[in-house]
């Protein structure tokens, strides 16, 4: 349903996006309210990209849409999944950020996630597990790295799981350490099925990604990830 | 090993299964030498607590001697005598940080399913189904112990394994319902249940300065443990009088300054949808159980405290809540910070201050634990408290 705000927003972006748009997506992806509210119906992977300086008029950054976006929203073969989970690390920004940042470390707490190669100081390989035994692999850009604060990301152009992103480390208030926020969008253009998709990233999107950062959290906090595969039990 | 596995409700079978092995670094494998029957064992028992599975290993309350070590523990060595703490703290969180040990936020594998039904998850436990982690218990010859390095406290030279293994559960848990009334000079603390969590708790309060303690119950042999061994001023057993009216009485007509429910209701809670209708149903079976609670509320004094070391899992229904706001109750409750209390409880075992030992009523070896389990829940034999013997 539009929403007067969302007839606004409209207008004001409608043609080239302007600065203060910019200003704005950049305030919701770093201020505390929640992300996803603030995003509503757009594209993250627009946004991330004119936050980081590219392109204003991002396609995906403003309402307009094409006929072919117009023709899958309305048949809902083109369901983006949008999750958004936060956690608080009883750790610095800076120990969380760095070791974030060495994306080869992702699958020690990414279960599906096989591994991760660095191929140079933006790209990176990705190989995650898909069911029966598949995988699936995709190329992703790093494309915006503020050191300690965020970094963003999106698969390259034609992978299969078109998917985009960014993790956000902020002190928490009084001590209590830091409060990473995980935002993230997969899109199935080649008319992939979703249910295929939310095979492939757990059954449950939000539950998988709140499971990966818990054991981040973990992993932070404690060394280990905290298990009982393999223990003991009648039979 | 042996070790006392749950296949059903009533149905708990000593079978031999699988040594544990060291998973994380942090952990610890335990030869347990003594492990008792908790009354939260019954609720799994009898089958009110979802999210249980065929196979899973009872117990949560047992000490022994390490025999193996990960490579993360530094402070202990083979050999050392240890009790474990029922609960499954890391130590490095912001709720450990902060000594609120049971609210660890590390310590459960499973905390979606906790998420789900109560927001936000608490602690691992051990043996206490998969909403709770999913950890194997220690009613068993051994036991693998995560975050050992945080968990597994030393006992002192010259200590029996009677006085000290109730520092893993019972005797944290009475101390800290105790100590949650917040006890002044002169206050008398009325106390529900008189299973061995009530009878620490009555000796816990006097440690902290009880003027008197009002123990209720309504078995002959247990108000009388409360009397003679807990050292209770006064019991009431409720079959017989009217315990609120009677507790007015005795107190001047003020009513008791704090309440302690240490008879819980049974039901757990759980996680995932499809749990929630097996909870409804355990809710509906108990329905008779919030009673303590209810009168706990009821008859309190005004601006008082009602302490909840019971277990609660679920929904609780037509609680006096217009009593609780109206006479300015503050409420307090939740799993026992079991690693907080074990350098000052150990100080008052060792100064014999109490011995812990005295809730003993039955000594067993590990193939009778399915017999014991029916005594225990019939309250036959004047059974009170359990110990299996390794």
């Amino acid at each position: 349903m539009e929403t007067e705000s969302d007839k606004t927003n409209q207008s004001q972006s409608q043609g080239d996006a302007t600065v203060s748009d910019t200003e704005r997506w950049a305030s919701i992806v770093g201020g505390s309210a929640m992300v996803l509210m603030g995003l509503k119906q757009r594209s993250l992977r627009g946004i991330l990209t004119a936050i980081a300086g590219g392109s204003l008029a991002y396609h995906g950054a403003t309402t307009d849409k094409s006929l072919q976006e117009k023709v899958t929203d309305a048949t809902g073969i083109n369901k983006a999944i949008k999750v958004e989970k936060t956690v608080t690390i009883n750790r610095s920004a800076e120990d969380l950020y760095n070791y974030w940042h060495n994306f080869e470390n992702l699958p020690t707490f990414m279960k599906h996630v096989k591994s991760v190669q660095v191929l140079d100081l933006r790209r990176s390989h990705w190989v995650a597990n898909a069911p029966m035994g598949q995988t699936i692999e995709w190329n992703a850009d790093l494309i915006n790295d503020q050191p300690n604060q965020l970094i963003a990301w999106a698969s390259e152009e034609g992978a299969e799981v078109d998917n985009s992103g960014f993790v956000r480390f902020q002190p928490a208030p009084g001590d209590r350490g830091t409060e990473v926020k995980v935002v993230m969008e997969y899109n199935v253009p080649g008319g992939m099925l979703t249910a295929t998709i939310a095979k492939l990233f757990g059954e449950e999107p939000e539950q998988q990604i709140g499971d990966e950062l818990r054991r981040f959290k973990q992993l932070m906090e404690t060394g280990e990830i905290a298990t009982t595969e393999g223990q003991s039990r009648g039979q | 090993m042996k070790a006392v596995c749950w296949r059903g409700a009533k149905d708990v079978r000593v079978e031999n299964v699988p040594d544990p092995k060291i998973l994380n670094p942090r952990d610890a494998i335990v030869k347990i030498t003594s492990t008792a029957i908790c009354g939260s064992d019954l609720h799994l028992y009898d089958g009110f607590i979802p999210s249980m599975m065929s196979g899973d290993i009872m117990g949560h309350e047992f000490m022994g001697e390490i025999v193996e070590l990960g490579s993360g523990v530094k402070n202990l060595s083979i050999g050392d005598r240890v009790v474990v703490p029922f609960t499954i703290s890391c130590g490095n969180c912001y709720s450990c940080k902060t000594a609120q040990w049971s609210l660890c936020d590390n310590s459960n594998p499973n905390a979606f399913m906790a998420e789900a039904l109560y927001g936000y998850s608490a602690a691992g436990l051990f043996g206490y189904s998969h909403i709770f982690g999913g950890y194997a218990g220690g009613q068993a010859e051994y036991a693998r112990v995560p975050f050992a390095d945080v968990g597994l406290y030393k006992v002192p030279e010259g200590l029996t394994d009677d006085q000290v293994l109730f520092l893993t559960d019972i005797f944290p848990t009475g101390y800290m319902a105790a100590e949650n009334c917040n006890i002044k000079p002169g206050d008398t603390v009325a106390i529900w249940g008189c299973g061995p969590v009530g009878q620490f708790a009555i000796r816990s309060a006097f440690l902290l300065g009880a003027e008197r303690v009002i123990a209720i119950d309504r078995f002959p042999d247990r108000l009388k443990m409360a009397k003679e061994q807990a050292g209770a001023t006064e019991v009431i057993n409720y079959e017989e009088v009217d315990a609120g009216e009677a507790l007015k009485e005795m107190t001047g007509g003020r009513g008791p300054d704090s309440c302690i429910d240490a008879v819980g209701m049974e039901a757990h809670g759980t996680g995932p949808d499809y749990l929630y209708d097996q909870v409804k149903q355990a809710v509906r079976l108990e329905t008779d159980r919030p009673t303590a609670l209810r009168q706990v509320m009821v008859a309190c004094g005004k601006g008082g405290t009602v302490s909840i070391p019971g277990v609660y899992g679920g929904f609780l229904d037509k609680m006096p809540f217009g009593a609780a706001f109206n006479k300015g109750l503050t409420m307090k409750m939740g799993q026992t910070h079991v690693h907080k209390y074990l350098d000052p409880l150990m100080r008052h075992i060792q100064n014999g201050d109490i011995d812990p030992s005295f809730v003993i009523t039955h000594r067993i070896s590990i193939d009778e634990a399915p017999q014991a389990y029916e005594t225990f829940k019939h309250k036959k034999d004047n059974c009170i408290k359990v110990v299996i013997k390794l």
